[in-house]
């Protein structure tokens, strides 16, 4: 598997760590309650198809990237700085 | 038998008889000259078999290769190259290859048939485990291991290009040649000694010429081309995502050549173009295992390629016309041709040899290699005379690859086989032969026309410009199995017949992957490669249906077996982890200090000193040092993280639980940090060198996943912080001195002397050591009066020794991770063993670090219900009942009284020594409620240790509670 990283080009997948959903991007507020939370952290879709996730290139640039990929096909549409998905 | 003299030889061994071989040509070539046809016993029920193909398809001739270190099973002697000394085994046979008591295994067959296992050692069942499968494993097999550690070398390497060529065959030569003519970077990879594919082992012409001079020339003008690599000896194992390919090099000259063995390598091309040829495939016909029945193509190889003639009257068997070619190739060697059987009632044939056309093999004769054939023709049977039968069941393009991404190949009943279903492998594209284009001219046409379009698409133009070569018709009458008496085999490999399949489809196995699983078909080495198909076929027809109803066949990487030490390359041993090395290593170990893994870090478990007999009492004499003089502790293994910028302040109010942002320059606090969901993730002092410069110090074992967490924080959750961050654990050398002599230790080597006014517990700055700018901090990790000095790495060693040695004038010396660990125990200070992922700030009985002002990573779900209150369970101290009661980490713990059973556990045990200081053995640990408890007496047990002892629950400080050592 390869991603392509804005800053490096195309990379093995050796040189990322796997975060996981890209969901933890929205961070609620302190007070959002426990519901919003649980979302938050523990309750995901695990869809056969399109996700989006957060990989870091650690053995690289250092840059946490949000990644698009189809999780059926393992087709890897584009890698994004997940700084700018946030800004 | 050789055809003609060879120029050079080199002598190898098989079971110990001298062979001589040509340099170049695989061991299965130089038995076959030498008139060896046993080679090997099968599987399951070890049946006399031979050499039946010239290639990496090979089901049979599997061999052991050396001995000792260098043993390796199951090696295929068709792609084993002779070699000066090579020593080669047969294997699973006992005593010996011709006279193997297993072979009454065949004997009892009808009790052995597929499934028996499941059916026959059912009851009783304690008996499987104990007593069936040892006798059944040991019976079935293929070559064993020597169980001694493989002192080869492996290596791995990473390649990349514009257009990956898979097989140099002519479709493969042609690809390679159309793409670099264009300018594309191109890797041509065969598995061949030698690239030319069929061209090498068939008698033809091509541009006018013999093939394997038109392969000379290609070759040539690839090899001239700097942007075309060639790769011989290499298989190309598996397609991965993304334009990956897998491949398995096999190093020229290897072991003896003092060279690295095989080389595994991650190819990864833009475009990929298939050449991989075709495997033809065996018919099952009864007995057609017997040693000198061969595939007809691999008769070819080694009459047209290594000049060695696999017998001296050879018959040939087949449904399609390269039966005839092989016939006509034999005569032209001068190699006597007993018959031509060919299936077909219409097949023409011309030749000074007797052809029975409608006719078929239904029985052969010979005890250890093939005597004679018996066929069934129109009129009746006959038996011919013969020592090796030529058999062709028609191609099976090699798919192989287009089904590692789950593709499946669709049936062409033109061919009578499988063919690759397009697009099955993103950016891969096949040709020739693979793709069911049987003769030289269409192959060479489409290999040209391919790359063409795979330049194209890659934004160059390439010229087809094709060599004329022969364009027959591939003629083919489908057959799949013959009747007759006696086993028809179909994966020789793994002793499936055609029986087991039709058993399996008489049981109801009617899907082609229960039958596999019911039959083994398909499932050795070889993965079926040559076998799936015949086997679906009986398969289809014994359940009544077509054969693209039936099913279809897969296959997974990798294409042929690969070595797990190959895979592994260069992980063994030293290479499996890397090591880092304090500054004060050398000191350490020039010390004697025994060196513990800490992480991938090596730190001193003690020094011992002269007249010390067990680590116990060089820890109690390091304890006594930090208590009553100085210690020296190396510390620079604790990650260190220097935080930058105008809002550094706030990114550490974020990530810790505690506010930094009121923090003074010149100061250090202690913080906790949280994850997300609440629980522990790091603790540890960060130092306020400027308003805008902190340094974070995190434990050893968390350096790295503290650094991702803070770039996480800065880059996904809050890109709006104006900070830096940046790892500088590799840059200073940092060390604890510690004790009550600790400030005068330290103004032996500062440059300006300290005092206790300039500098109060908890203060940081700047320090000259020597004339070298370094930074002092004023914590402890021990509950005394300590420091910490750091200093460029490069000074390291020289301060450590300095130190060292001037402690070692008060009184005092260094001290390693036993005494560390007893000196935090005694002051029920944490580390990983009670951070470990499951307690909260709660649990550790700091939940009044998290900050009400602010808020923090964790801090919304460490309120959540369930994370706090009674039932948690909480950090205690445990006090054993004098110096012979040892206490042990990992045990759990118990109300008096209850029984030591998994639903009594109130608690557990993470860290435990023996203080000096107090005299008795401490723990730490949790208990349910344990604040509460201060007090009370519980029982400890250790059932995998078989220890029990009451201990004394009390605060996790057991010594100078109120801090005043560390403070005065
Ligand atoms: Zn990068």
């Amino acid at each position: 598997m390869r991603i392509d990283c804005p800053n490096c080009g195309e990379r093995d997948r050796r040189e990322f760590y796997y975060q996981g959903d890209a969901v933890v991007l929205n961070r609620p507020s302190e007070d959002a309650g426990a519901q919003a939370w649980d979302d938050y952290l523990h309750n995901r879709a695990n869809p056969a198809g399109e996700t989006r996730d957060l990989w870091f290139h650690e053995g690289g640039c250092r840059a946490w990237l949000v990644v698009e990929r189809n999780t059926m096909t393992h087709a890897v549409h584009a890698a994004t700085l997940a700084e700018k998905v946030k800004r | 038998m050789r055809l003609a003299t060879p120029e050079k030889t080199v002598t190898f061994t098989f079971d110990g008889q001298r062979i001589k071989g040509v340099p170049g040509e695989p061991v299965s070539a130089a038995l076959l000259a030498a008139g060896i046809k046993l080679v090997a016993r099968s599987f399951k029920y070890h049946r006399p078999r031979g050499i039946m193909s010239a290639g990496s398809e090979e089901q049979n001739a599997l061999v052991t290769v050396g001995r000792g270190t260098a043993q390796e099973p199951n090696v295929r002697a068709t792609t084993l190259e002779v070699s000066e000394g090579l020593e080669v085994f047969s294997q699973n046979a006992w005593p010996s290859l011709k006279h193997d008591v297993m072979a009454v295994n065949d004997l009892v067959s009808p009790f052995l048939a597929a499934g028996f296992y499941y059916k026959t050692f059912m009851w009783p069942r304690s008996f499987w485990e104990k007593l069936y499968e040892p006798i059944i494993r040991r019976a079935a097999g293929l070559g064993a291991l020597s169980g001694e550690s493989n002192q080869d070398t492996y290596e791995k390497a990473f390649a990349f290009c514009d257009v990956l060529v898979i097989g140099a065959g002519p479709a493969g030569l042609m690809a390679a040649l159309t793409a670099g003519r264009a300018g594309a970077d191109v890797v041509l990879a065969d598995e061949d000694t030698a690239m030319g594919g069929r061209l090498l082992r068939e008698r033809e012409d091509v541009d006018g010429k013999p093939a394997a001079d038109w392969v000379v020339e290609a070759l040539a003008e690839l090899e001239a081309m700097p942007n075309v690599r060639l790769m011989t000896r290499t298989t190309v194992t598996g397609a991965y995502d993304q334009g990956t390919y897998g491949a398995l090099g096999r190093i020229a000259g290897g072991r003896a050549a003092g060279k690295p063995l095989e080389c595994f390598w991650r190819i990864v091309a833009k475009r990929a173009v298939l050449c991989a040829g075709a495997l033809e495939r065996p018919i099952a016909f009864p007995n057609n295992d017997r040693p000198g029945v061969m595939l007809a193509s691999g008769v070819r190889a080694y009459v047209n390629r290594w000049g060695v003639a696999p017998g001296k009257a050879v018959a040939v068997f087949g449904n399609n016309d390269d039966a005839h070619r092989t016939a006509r190739d034999l005569a032209a060697a001068g190699v006597k041709v007993a018959a031509v059987i060919d299936s077909r009632d219409d097949a023409k044939v011309e030749g000074d040899f007797p052809l029975y056309t409608g006719a078929e093999v239904i029985a052969t004769k010979g005890r250890h290699a093939l005597e004679s054939i018996t066929i069934k023709t129109g009129n009746g049977t006959r038996v011919i005379r013969c020592d090796c039968l030529a058999v062709s069941g028609g191609w099976n393009p090699t798919v192989h690859l287009t089904c590692h991404m789950n593709g499946r190949p669709t049936w062409d009943v033109g061919i009578a086989s499988f063919v690759p279903t397009p697009e099955s492998i993103p950016g891969m594209v096949t040709a020739g032969a693979c793709n069911g284009a049987f003769s030289t001219a269409a192959c060479l046409n489409e290999g040209a026309e391919v790359a063409a379009g795979v330049v194209a698409d890659l934004g160059l133009a390439a010229e087809i410009k094709t060599p004329s070569a022969d364009d027959a018709a591939y003629a083919i009458q489908p057959l799949w199995a013959v009747e007759g008496k006696g086993r028809k085999w179909i994966d020789f490999q793994n002793d499936v017949h055609v029986k087991d399949v039709r058993l399996a489809a008489q049981e109801n196995f009617r899907s082609v992957e229960h039958m596999k699983r019911y039959t083994t078909q398909g499932m050795a080495p070889d993965q079926g490669k040559s076998s799936n198909v015949v086997a679906l076929a009986v398969l289809a027809d014994a359940t009544g249906r077509g054969i693209p109803e039936t099913g279809t066949t897969t296959f997974r990487p990798p294409y042929v077996p690969v070595s797990i030490a190959v895979m592994g390359a260069g992980s063994q041993g030293k290479g499996f982890a890397p090591e880092r090395f304090t500054t004060s290593h050398s000191a350490s170990v020039d010390r004697g200090a025994p060196m513990i893994e800490a992480g991938l870090w090596y730190r001193p478990s003690y020094f011992p000193k002269e007249g010390e007999s067990h680590w116990r009492q060089s820890c109690d004499r390091e304890v006594g040092y930090v208590r009553e003089a100085v210690g020296i502790c190396d510390v620079s293994t604790l990650g260190k993280i220097d935080i930058q910028g105008p809002d550094a302040a706030a990114l550490l109010d974020f990530v810790y639980t505690n506010g930094f942002s009121t923090l003074k320059v010149g100061r250090v606090r202690y913080g906790l940090m949280l994850r997300e969901d609440g629980h522990v993730m790091d603790d540890g002092t960060t130092a306020r060198l400027g308003e805008t410069h902190f340094v974070m110090t995190t434990t050893t074992a968390a350096a790295g996943l503290v650094m991702r967490h803070l770039e996480y924080v800065l880059q996904a959750i809050r890109p709006d912080l104006d900070a830096q961050v940046i790892s500088v654990t590799e840059q200073w050398a940092q060390f604890a001195v510690a004790g009550p002599k600790s400030r005068e230790l330290l103004n032996t080597v500062l440059d300006q002397p300290i005092t206790d006014e300039d500098w109060p517990f908890m203060a940081c700055g700047a320090v000259s050591v020597g004339g070298v700018a370094g930074r002092l901090f004023r914590i402890s990790f021990s509950g005394e009066h300590a420091y910490e000095v750091a200093v460029p790495s490069r000074y390291g060693e020289s301060l450590f020794r300095q130190l060292v040695a001037q402690a070692e004038v008060m009184g005092g010396g260094p001290y390693g991770m036993e005494a560390l660990n007893v000196l935090r125990i005694e002051k029920g200070f944490i580390t990983h063993a009670e951070i470990h992922g499951r307690t909260t700030a709660f649990d550790i009985g700091m939940e009044r670090m998290v900050s009400a002002k602010k808020d923090c990573i964790g801090k919304a779900a460490a309120a959540r219900p369930g994370l706090l209150g009674e039932s948690r369970q909480q950090l205690v101290g445990l006090k054993s009942k004098g110096v012979d009661h040892a206490l042990s980490a990992g045990a759990h713990l118990f109300d008096k009284g209850a029984s030591h059973s998994r639903v009594n556990s109130k608690g557990y045990v993470t860290s435990v020594c023996y203080s000096p200081t107090i005299g008795t053995h401490l723990g730490l640990g949790f208990l349910e409620n344990g604040r509460a408890r201060h007090g009370e007496v519980i029982v400890l047990r250790d059932h995998l240790r078989n220890i029990t002892e009451e201990v004394e629950v009390c605060d996790p400080v057991f010594f100078d509670q109120d801090g005043g050592r560390a403070r005065g």
